[in-house]
């Protein structure tokens, strides 16, 4: 950036500050947390559409889908794909609340994300203990 | 001094030639994905390492089905216009620019057809 040479010879211009002179707030972080799962989660379409394709070729299809999803590899994806769907879903009602004109004080934002974070944390790790326990019966794949 | 063209001025839309349409269309599915995603978990949750024979199961009721189908689009539709938020944001140079929203877009269609032919394939 600092690299675009002036049109006139002339000295350049003065930049605005950027994102590393601030000091990180807490609505900074779920901003671009927001952003950043959304990615994830556009990423995570796929494996969605590959569980789709195999269960709807058979049995032989599914087998390879089933031992990539139990692979510890395939669980820290699922698992980043619940979190990431957690707080996506959150911080999306936190984000319609705010387009509706609430929440905008700058106390009221923070414990908004505070509040948010908690949350995605409880549920996603209460829904993989959930799907560990009561669905595979702690049994290991 | 107007960087605007008259017409422009009377459409009130500047150098992103369109309009609100974006920012409605993704709070409209972001709305929408609230149950529908909610409703996806569980479905996800009540089928995970289970086998083949019941997503068949699962998708042939027609109430399943149909959210399913439904849940795939309106994710599309939210996701491709958040990524192309994304590339607006930071891709700058005007011909990547250009491919990535393509790109963008045809992931979209694709991803969407190899769901929805899957999904007809297990209803029928």
């Amino acid at each position: 950036m600092a690299d675009i040479p002036h049109p006139h010879g002339a000295r350049p211009r003065p930049l605005s500050p950027h994102l590393q002179i601030y000091k990180w707030s807490v609505t900074m972080v779920t901003s671009i947390t927001h952003r950043i799962t959304g990615v994830g989660l556009y990423l995570g379409i796929v494996f969605i559409a590959w569980w789709l394709v195999a269960a709807s070729m058979g049995p032989e299809a599914y087998e390879p889908f089933l031992r990539a999803a139990a692979n510890p590899i395939g669980q820290i994806i699922l698992f980043g794909f619940t979190l990431a769907a957690t707080y996506h879903l959150l911080n999306g009602i936190r984000h319609l609340a705010w387009d509706l004109g609430y929440g905008f004080l700058p106390k009221t934002a923070m414990w908004s994300g505070i509040v948010v974070v908690a949350l995605t944390i409880v549920i996603a790790a209460g829904l993989f203990a959930w799907a560990y326990t009561v669905r595979m019966g702690g049994a290991t794949p | 001094m107007k960087s605007e063209t008259p017409l422009h001025r009377i459409e009130g839309l500047g150098a992103a030639h369109s309009g609100t349409q974006h920012f409605w269309r993704e709070r409209i599915t972001s709305v929408a994905l609230i149950p529908l995603t909610i409703w996806f978990g569980f479905a996800a949750l009540a089928l995970v390492g289970g086998r083949e024979v019941d997503v068949l199961t699962f998708f042939q009721h027609p109430w399943n089905a149909g959210l399913m189908g439904l849940f795939i689009i309106t994710v599309l539709i939210h996701s491709t216009i958040g990524m192309q938020s994304v590339i607006d944001d930071y891709v700058q140079q005007p011909g990547l620019k250009v491919l990535s929203l393509l790109l963008n877009r045809g992931f979209a269609w694709l991803t969407g057809a190899v769901c929805l032919v899957a999904l007809l394939r297990i209803v029928s």
